[in-house]
């Protein structure tokens, strides 16, 4: 097959929408009669509802008013497990709990009503810290406020101590963070029970709603219909939420009998939606005298706020990188995923792989230090290689050369130049600076059996005039979804890439490819639309109206004949696993990921002795993904994750207040604008991986877990300071860089 | 949007004696309007709660740039792109330009007013400590007649000013005498651009022979108020700024000024970075 | 019910047309746009002047439009994302946007386009310090910004017909 756009950089499907101000988001849509929806929440963290009191002044008649009463099937977000209530009905688990819901068709006198509402809450004890959980000062969910918990076993961890010439610990810790999409989450909603329920909305897993409709208003599913409209970034923190408010937006549309729009303000959609789980992670190593791994015992903990949602998932990912992409013949992990009274957190880009990697790439540099080895000699010597094992005891059966990741990303950092005139120039320097870097790996897709049983599912049909539709319920966040896929089917058929047109996910019309999660979408996916294609190319063929190699005309011309005589002109592929995967869900052993992109990143950083500012001046992020599908979309991807990671390292700090966030508004929860992010420079190296489209990999979430750790390694190179906690905020580095001079006296 | 739109209003008077007039009619129902950028953000919050404004944002006298050879007016309406761009505020008066130039983005610049930034009193606003520096003086207007008064002094507690509720700010007077100073502006924000500033440093000083004669110097988030420190400048007026005499003005420094911990920062760090900024300054002197 | 005002009468040129709306004194000139006027390419990100999502050229100056109350727009000269192409022929920097990898999930890019054109039309041949700088004010959470930088370099080649230099 000629690879005539894929590895190209055509121009992006939707991208002419966009740049015109014409793409349809969520807000820009309006139906006749449309009312607006607002939801009243808990004020406070835990307690028991005594009662709800309509204040005065509010033509209250002229409103729609649902409670958890009104819900006609289950007062549940289906996703994992059924903690979770749509509707707050006796008890308050966090202080975002959604309780009132209210539709009027005035949006200003909306929120008037909204604020006269009082919901009266009798206390109960609260707990707000991983350790105030684990202490159980507070039981609020199941016998030990654990939603889950794995343990991974290699080896002999605890007869291995004795091999080990010098042994360290440390403790790490990550902070909550905000996704931040600048599109604010949105709905509207159709509902009535002679035509069931339909959504339009911001959201990047359309049958995830789908499925949490179906429970919440007892429908069968093809009485549900959820549509993506144009969705203004996601992060992950539109993969579970959204059906939340698709499910409120629908519970009034229900009562009301008309459609109902709720769109959140920035304050409401930071302090009540998603945020990343918050981590612990306590790290003992044991190494010999010449820097060899012989045991690692690693303890994470991961705080899932109040309701379980899909904090096991993300417990598990971050629990399977933990002990990163080195071998070592003894690993154990232990992990749990415990409950706060916080509102609930959820998926974002990385998905617990950022919190248990900033803790083993922070400590891969200490254990170095106590070797007296440089942090890059030190990983060299157990970089895991081809015949290798994992913690989990996966063996790597592609070709992974850290080294040569490692080389080159020194060199296009100018790395030990920079260490060396680092070393020389920062004494008695206001402005100290410093180089680091982390060297991790990401698993592409669905864990262990995850794909399976996804069973997903893309088909394409040809139109008469010879236009192909690409039906899949993948959604385009921003990452390029449209794009690839049209480069892949062109490809694959042998026609333009204009020639390609991507359905509307919606659920009515799209079969399930899976949620558009995981970095799976150009290498699960990806790898469907192409057997799909070719597929449809072989009825053509088999039909005797194509040969093999025909021209685009050719091609059109074949599809009208076709369609004419025998009718429409379909293909199917279905998600078969590359042969050979075991996975032990269990034991938690085995092959946990297809694949992995590997990589290394290189953090250059100045820190400002006056202020205790740090900001990073250059940032190198070389990785091996498989295949390049599109080179400006995959830069584009590496690009976002640095920065974001770069907001996580640094700036985005969560302020809590008795559970509730309290500098949710953009003024004061600070993510990078154009003048604080550095030149991200990017570079790929290519390993196909037989299993995906031309060899592709997965890469949306790789750049988000090592920029942290390479920017607080390079904090230490340029200060001597060893900070465990991110963000690494100003006020940090004071208190770290006082204590230290202060040490010294 | 947390506010009910329909019960705000704001008028429009087609002039300034008209706008007084109203003013002095109905003291304290109506509050004045300039560009919007503090208030508006108010109003989406839900925390807007008086609903009866009037707008100044077209009243000609509160505009204009006026130069003469000992000082510099400024018309209360006067935006932060508008300062930056003004040829003399460049050269006299830098740090009034590198405030403005530094307050939110491009877009609020173009629409956030000197006059406005005064009246709001923010003890973190920005141009105010370069205003206390330069020994501004503020024109208040009424029906009963004009007053100036020092910026200094201006704000006498946390949004508490010598504001009465009949009258409007209606310009800003810089006087032109700081040229030879040796001049220092530092905020330092929670980012490099459009960022609130957790502590803000505006520093001049008339150094002759390596001997401090005369020092300016204000703080901003550091106290309720835009601080001018005067006592820290009586600890070094007179002096070289030699290690000693920086380390004891540092001290000085940490008495008078009140940081508090926020939703930003701590009372530490912006003591810490207060005393930092100040060496900074002094430093600078020596050399 | 506290009381309310009666709507005051708008008259105003938006992407050089004469438009004439209905709307509260205190109303804000993104939802004047969005909601009276159906222009709904410009978008809310924060609701306070922060993101720079809302942007427009009010009188040739780029401004957050969450900020701008109505009244502001009487007699006054707008231009949104909607006039930045002339029919179907994109201008230089939305042309670069497509190009460069500009956008990607698109929300913030009626701000970001309507803030390059400001840029550029102070700045023709801004430093990158000045392509920061005139960006600032806009958030990007997808692209970390470079391909926004690279695009704006690009229109300026292409405005210019001549290489950009950083100075």
């Amino acid at each position: 097959m000629e690879e005539k756009f894929f590895g190209n950089s055509v121009i992006r499907k939707e991208g002419r929408e966009k740049v015109t101000g014409r793409a349809r988001y969520v807000d820009d849509l309006a139906f006749p009669e449309m009312l607006h929806g607002a939801t009243v929440r808990s004020s406070i963290a835990r307690g028991r509802i005594r009662g709800i009191r309509f204040g005065d002044g509010i033509p209250w008649s002229e409103f729609t008013i649902v409670t958890a009463a009104d819900i006609p099937g289950k007062n549940e977000i289906a996703l994992i497990e059924h903690d979770q209530p749509c509707l707050a009905a006796e008890v308050i688990n966090h202080p975002e709990e959604a309780v009132v819901l209210l539709a009027h068709a005035d949006r200003y006198l909306l929120e008037a009503a909204r604020r006269a509402v009082q919901i009266d809450v009798e206390p109960l004890p609260a707990i707000f810290s991983i350790e105030d959980s684990i202490a159980k000062r507070a039981v609020i969910f199941g016998e030990d406020n654990v939603f889950k918990s794995y343990h991974v076993e290699k080896g002999d961890v605890d007869t291995a101590w004795a091999q080990a010439d010098i042994i360290v610990e440390r403790e790490y810790r990550t902070g909550a963070q905000e996704q931040l999409y600048i599109e604010n989450q949105g709905m509207i909603a159709a509902a009535n029970p002679a035509d069931g329920v339909t959504i339009w909305g911001s959201l990047q897993c359309p049958y995830y709603v789908h499925k949490a409709l179906v429970t919440l208003f007892g429908l069968p599913a093809e009485k549900i219909r959820v549509i993506q409209a144009e969705t203004g970034g996601d992060f992950g923190g539109k993969e579970e939420y959204p059906s939340m408010i698709a499910g409120h937006a629908a519970l009034l549309a229900w009562k009301s009998g008309k459609r109902v729009k709720i769109i959140y303000d920035r304050a409401e959609d930071m302090a009540a939606t998603t945020k990343r789980h918050p981590s612990r992670t306590r790290h003992r190593t044991g190494v010999t005298r010449d820097g060899k791994l012989v045991a690692m015992d690693i303890d994470f903990v991961i705080d899932g706020g109040a309701y379980a949602t899909l904090s096991s998932v993300v417990l598990s990912r971050g629990t399977i990188h933990a002990a990163g992409p080195y071998f070592c013949p003894n690993v154990r992990v232990q992990s749990r995923a415990v409950a706060t009274n916080a509102p609930p957190h959820g998926a974002f880009r990385g998905f617990g792989a950022p919190q248990s990697i900033f803790a083993l790439e922070r400590h891969m540099d200490q254990v170095a230090r106590a070797l007296n080895l440089t942090p890059e000699e030190f990983r060299r010597r157990n970089f895991i290689r081809k015949g290798q094992t994992t913690a989990t005891g996966q063996l790597i059966q592609e070709e992974v050369n850290f080294n040569a990741l490692l080389d080159r990303a020194f060199r296009e950092s100018g790395y030990h130049a920079k260490r060396e005139r680092f070393a020389r120039e920062n004494p008695g320097a206001t402005i100290k600076r410093g180089i680091g870097f982390s060297s991790f790996m990401h698993g592409a897709g669905f864990t262990g059996s995850g794909e399976v049983y996804l069973a997903s599912v893309v088909e394409l049909e040809a139109t008469r005039e010879g236009i192909v539709r690409i039906l899949a319920a993948s959604t385009e966040i921003g990452q390029g979804t449209n794009t690839i896929f049209s480069q892949i089917a062109a490809d694959a058929l042998g026609i333009g890439y204009d020639r390609i047109e991507i359905a509307q996910p919606d659920t009515g019309a799209v079969p399930n490819s899976g949620p558009t999660v995981a970095s799976r979408t150009a290498m699960v996916v990806g790898n469907l639309v192409e057997t799909a294609a070719l597929g449809l190319k072989r009825t053509l063929v088999d039909s005797g109206l194509l040969c093999d190699a025909c021209t685009e005309d050719e091609f059109v011309r074949a599809c009208r004949r076709y369609i004419e005589t025998r009718g429409p002109l379909r293909s199917r592929s279905q998600y078969e696993p590359p042969p050979g995967l075991l996975w032990d869900d269990a034991t938690y052993k085995g092959d946990a990921y297809g694949t992995y992109a590997w990589a290394v990143y290189v953090a250059e950083v100045a820190v400002d002795t006056v202020t205790f500012e740090a900001r990073v001046i250059d940032f190198v992020a070389v990785q091996e993904v498989g295949k390049v599908i599109h080179p400006v979309l995959a830069a584009g991807q590496i690009d976002g994750g640095v920065a974001q990671a770069i907001g996580m390292a640094l700036y985005e700090n969560v302020v809590w207040r008795e559970g509730r966030m309290a500098n949710g508004q953009m003024t004061n929860y600070i993510m990078p604008t154009a003048a604080d992010v550095p030149p991200i420079r990017v570079f790929f190296e290519e390993q196909p991986y037989p299993f995906g489209p031309h060899g592709a990999k997965g890469i949306g979430e790789l750049p988000m877990d090592g920029p942290a750790p390479a920017i607080v390694n390079a904090i230490e190179n340029a200060t001597g300071i060893c900070v465990r906690e991110i963000p690494a905020t100003p006020e940090v580095l004071m208190e770290a860089m006082t204590a230290k001079a202060g040490a010294l006296v | 949007m947390r506010a009910y739109i329909p019960a705000y209003d704001l008028r429009v008077p087609g002039s300034l004696s008209e706008a007084l007039a109203l003013l002095s009619r109905e003291p304290g129902i109506w509050q004045p309007f300039a560009g919007g950028t503090d208030l508006m953000v108010l109003l989406e919050a839900g925390k807007l709660s008086h609903k009866r404004f009037l707008s100044v944002a077209k009243l000609d006298d509160l505009r204009g740039l006026e130069v003469t050879s000992a000082d510099v007016t400024l018309g209360a309406l006067t935006t932060y792109s508008e300062i930056q761009k003004h040829r003399v505020l460049q050269k006299d008066f830098p740090l009034l330009c590198a405030a403005a130039s530094e307050t939110g983005s491009i877009a609020t610049q173009n629409r956030g007013t000197i006059g406005g930034n005064i009246v709001n009193a923010s003890p973190a606003a920005d141009s105010p400590p370069a205003l206390l520096v330069y020994d501004a003086e503020v024109e208040l207007v009424s029906a009963r007649g004009v007053r100036w008064l020092p910026y200094h002094g201006f704000h006498t507690g946390y949004k508490t000013m010598q504001l009465a509720t009949d009258e409007l700010l209606r310009a800003v007077r810089l006087p032109r005498r700081v040229k030879k100073w040796r001049q220092y502006y530092r905020k330092v924000g929670t980012r490099k651009a459009q960022a609130i500033s957790k502590v803000c440093f505006a520093g001049a000083a008339l150094v002759e022979h390596g001997v401090i004669r005369d020092v300016r110097i204000a703080l901003g988030s550091v106290a309720p108020i835009v601080l001018r420190a005067v006592k820290t400048e009586d600890a070094m007026c007179g002096s070289k700024p030699t290690p000693a005499v920086i380390a004891a003005a540092m001290e000085t420094l940490a008495r008078e000024i009140a940081p508090i911990d926020d939703i930003r920062s701590t009372a530490r760090y912006r003591l810490r970075v207060a005393q930092n900024l100040l060496e900074e300054f002094l430093s600078q002197l020596a050399k | 019910m506290s009381e309310t005002v009666s709507r005051i009468s708008i008259a105003c040129r938006v992407n050089g047309e004469p438009r004439r709306v209905q709307a509260f004194p205190l109303e804000r000139l993104l939802d004047v746009l969005r909601e009276e006027m159906q222009l709904t390419g410009t978008k809310e990100g924060c609701g306070e002047g922060e993101c720079g999502a809302c942007a427009v050229l009010l009188n040739g100056a780029i401004v957050n439009s969450c900020l701008v109350p109505a009244i502001e727009a009487d007699g006054a000269d707008i231009r949104t994302i909607e006039g930045m192409a002339h029919g179907e022929q994109l201008n230089a920097v939305q042309e670069a946007f497509l190009e460069c990898g500009g956008a990607q999930c698109g929300i913030c890019t009626p701000g970001m386009v309507i803030a390059s054109v400001a840029l550029l039309e102070r700045h023709p041949h801004p430093t990158d310090a000045e392509i920061r700088e005139g960006l600032a004010g806009n958030l990007c959470r997808c692209t970390g910004y470079q391909k926004i930088f690279a695009a704006v370099v690009r229109a300026c080649e292409s405005i210019s017909d001549k290489k950009w230099v950083s100075r």
